[in-house]
């Protein structure tokens, strides 16, 4: 047998390539294209091919320098400031004292002893939404998930189902919730024909938590379940029959060939939703207004009011807080990602 | 190719519009918020005024109130403001507002009708700039359902006694909530500024002897103790202050009569004549007393040049327009605000409703005017009242929860304040 020579792919001229393009617009992506060209022929010529991918990644780069490195350059310098004034260079420089009025506490489990007690508060309560939030929204969503995954009646509505909340503004689902859940609401109002009494859900500092972790995952967990949904499908059915010729039982499909091939998919969706947890803010604020008192302000609330909406704005502080909650979640997500390296390892 | 053509040549003709618009015209801007008609009935005015001067155009961008005391700061510190913004932070924003002095034909018509609101607008030692005027004074003091006290059988406290006490209009409202089985005895304003009232009445003095703010005192003490117990035993709306973020108000229970007594101000009367019309008997009554008088507290809105603006001499002609005696007493008239300006106190506004409840509210608020406490006006005009209005409501919301203990809240409160105004230099 003869070796047949390897094929050359040579490169089509532009006109060919804009074969399917409508002959009207033609002309102009054809001066487009050679516009283009012009440019950058001298400069792959210069630096060469190799090099040609950081050029087309630049614009990228140059937005994500502008709109998120700069941002949090300046917000680390604004970290670093002290007084009331909005431009950096009138803001007199104060180190790290910002950072001490911040840990600046007697006892950090007692909000009460320290200086700025909201920080801390803010602290509490967003460690505890997180676990629970977090939590429901895995547990919820997987339950979902495979439930859709089996073929049931009218599986496509009820995919459609699930998802739609979050078709919806997290300012819609807290209004729309907070008509369910107020002393003349919906929920009191069933409660009411079923003999029982009205609750004030929201004012009960317990329930309020319960109500706005539950709220979220309502709100929240199509979008996961979707994920979840696109990893369980995935999954080879082969792995199913195999293992159902071994005689496994569907707790043990589910344990032993669902779970570990669902594992990276299950990580993306802890990592998004753990993230997205730390950064709520708009459908709290809208349902409980962080309240009842401070009982479900987040973090997030706090870095707002101390930053803007109080009379005399403590942008320094904010900005500090800020800084807390991006270490606190970094270190959270490279947690998260190594535990998932080490299970997808094992 | 016809197509392109047309397309050139609207562009053509748009583009030689451009530098003859920007040549002749001047375009203001005015940041607003509306508590009621005030934006409708604004544009009628300058609608007016624009007829007269075509070379000034005039457009209100209406925002929501939250805009005004976040964003409006801001934008002011980043030179992005408006021409002219209706502002209700009066002191706290003085130093970008305009003064328009140099600009006005007759200066000294504004320090004889609006001389003594003109304080509130300019920064300390400041005693002669013209930044703007109010567009409304306003009074804190209560509402009642004059309705439900009659059905549930309940004499009105003011029917029988000049200076009833925060207390007797307690237990009254609790009466008429119990008989007819209403859910809200009383409701005030979540709002520092109108606890401030009842605090003064109960002996609080918000300043001490160097004049540096302090709630650290018996009278406030006393009210804030009274007020966080009425949330716990519901004599108070029970969530209306521990739900909510900012500013929020019982308009809509009052207007559903779910609600017997509701602390506000004058700046409601307008709304309550639209919602609420002769539906029932609402009323003003007159501030409740304790041992520090029986006051509320003075307010109110003001239109104000902004200094970045670029035409300041246009925005001194659009604000001598609308400062004008008739002008701002169609606006009050058709408004149903109470005017801060010293001709037509003089003169008298004939409110254009004819509604009497409405009228006789607005007699009632106008009346509360030479009842108002010194402290009242003192604390209204400080600069930073803000600081300690907002600290108070946050920090009485967290004691009504049990987040903290009065005594607490109000060391918070202190706190919070000092920090601030040690930041703020």
């Amino acid at each position: 047998m003869s070796a047949s020579p390897p094929q050359v792919i040579q490169p089509k001229p532009a006109t060919r390539l804009l074969g399917f393009v409508d002959p009207l617009t033609r002309p102009a992506l054809l001066l487009l294209v050679s516009a283009v060209d012009r440019v950058l022929t001298p400069i792959q010529r210069r630096v060469g091919i190799d090099k040609m991918g950081y050029f087309f990644v630049l614009p990228n780069l140059l937005i994500f320098g502008i709109f998120v490195l700069f941002p949090m350059l300046l917000n680390f310098y604004y970290a670093m400031t002290g007084g009331t004034k909005l431009f950096p260079q009138d803001r007199p420089f104060v180190g790290l004292d910002n950072f001490a009025t911040l840990f600046d506490c007697e006892n950090f489990t007692q909000p009460n002893s320290c200086q700025e007690d909201l920080f801390w508060r803010g602290i509490f309560n967003t460690i505890i939404y997180v676990i629970f939030q977090v939590s429901g929204i895995v547990f919820f969503s997987l339950i979902t998930a495979l439930v859709l995954n089996r073929r049931i009646i009218a599986r496509g509505f009820f995919r459609s189902v699930f998802f739609y909340p979050v078709l919806l503004s997290p300012v819609v689902v807290a209004l729309i919730w907070k008509w369910v859940l107020q002393y003349e609401g919906v929920l009191n109002g069933i409660i009411e024909i079923l003999g029982g009494e009205s609750k004030r859900w929201l004012l009960d500092p317990n329930w309020a938590m319960f109500w706005v972790v539950f709220v979220s995952v309502w709100a929240l967990m199509g979008f996961y379940t979707l994920i979840l949904l696109a990893g369980l499908q995935s999954i080879p059915p082969e792995l199913y029959e195999a293992s159902s010729i071994d005689g496994a039982n569907g707790w043990q499909d589910f344990r032993f060939v669902t779970m570990p091939l669902l594992m990276p998919t299950m990580f993306v969706v802890l990592v998004l939703s753990l993230i997205r947890a730390v950064q709520m803010f708009d459908q709290i604020f809208v349902l409980t207004g962080g309240g009842p008192g401070t009982r479900t302000q987040l973090m997030v609330q706090y870095i707002y009011t101390t930053g803007f909406s109080n009379q005399i704005q403590l942008f320094g502080l904010s900005a500090a807080a800020s800084m807390v909650l991006g270490v606190s979640l970094l270190i959270l997500t490279l947690l998260q990602l190594r535990l998932g390296n080490q299970s997808s390892l094992a | 190719m016809r197509r392109i053509m047309a397309v050139l040549l609207i562009l053509a003709v748009l583009l030689s519009a451009v530098p003859a618009f920007s040549q002749d015209m001047v375009e203001l801007r005015i940041r607003w918020y509306d508590d009621g008609n005030e934006g409708e009935v604004l544009r009628d005015l300058l609608d007016r005024f624009e007829a007269d001067n075509p070379d000034i155009s005039v457009e209100i961008d209406t925002v929501p109130y939250r805009a005004i005391l976040e964003n409006l700061p801001l934008d002011l510190a980043a030179g992005e403001g408006p021409d002219m913004a209706r502002v209700t932070d009066l002191g706290g924003l003085a130093e970008y507002y305009l003064d328009m002095t140099p600009y006005l034909s007759d200066a000294d018509y504004w320090e004889e009708n609006f001389g003594p609101f003109l304080n509130w607008k300019r920064l300390p030692g400041d005693d002669s700039s013209i930044p703007g005027f109010m567009t409304q004074l306003t009074i804190t003091g209560p509402f009642i359902n004059r309705t439900l006290f009659e059905q549930a059988g309940v004499d009105v406290p003011s029917d029988m006694s000049d200076s009833v006490t925060w207390d007797e209009w307690a237990a009254a409202s609790v009466e008429v909530a119990e008989a007819l089985e209403i859910p809200y005895p009383m409701a005030m304003d979540r709002s520092g500024h109108r606890f401030a009232g009842p605090a003064i009445s109960s002996g609080a003095m918000y300043f001490d002897d160097m004049g540096h703010p302090t709630v650290m005192d018996e009278g406030f003490r006393d009210m804030a103790e009274r007020f966080v117990n009425w949330h716990l035993d519901g004599t108070m709306h029970p969530e209306m202050w521990p739900l909510s973020e900012g500013y929020a108000g019982a308009n809509e229970e009052f207007a559903n009569a779910e609600l017997v007594f509701y602390m506000s101000g004058s700046w409601q009367v307008g709304q309550f004549s639209e919602q609420i019309g002769d539906a029932f008997d609402w009323q003003t009554v007159p501030n409740p007393c304790g041992p520090g008088g029986c006051t509320g507290m003075p307010g109110g809105a003001a239109l104000v040049g902004i200094a970045s603006t670029e035409h300041p001499q246009e925005v001194a002609r659009v604000m001598e327009y609308l400062a004008q005696q008739e002008v701002l007493g169609e606006f009050a008239a058709r408004t149903l605000f109470i005017p801060a300006h010293a001709g037509l106190s003089a003169s008298g506004v004939d409110f254009d409703t004819d509604l009497q409840l409405a009228k006789d509210s607005l007699g009632v608020f106008v009346g509360q005017v030479g009842t108002l406490e010194q402290i009242a006006f003192d604390l209204q005009a400080y600069g930073f009242n803000r600081a300690v209005f907002d600290a108070t409501r946050d920090r009485l919301t967290q004691a009504m929860v049990g987040e903290l203990t009065i005594d607490e809240a109000i060391d918070r409160i202190q706190d919070d304040v000092d920090t601030a105004l040690a930041e703020q230099g």
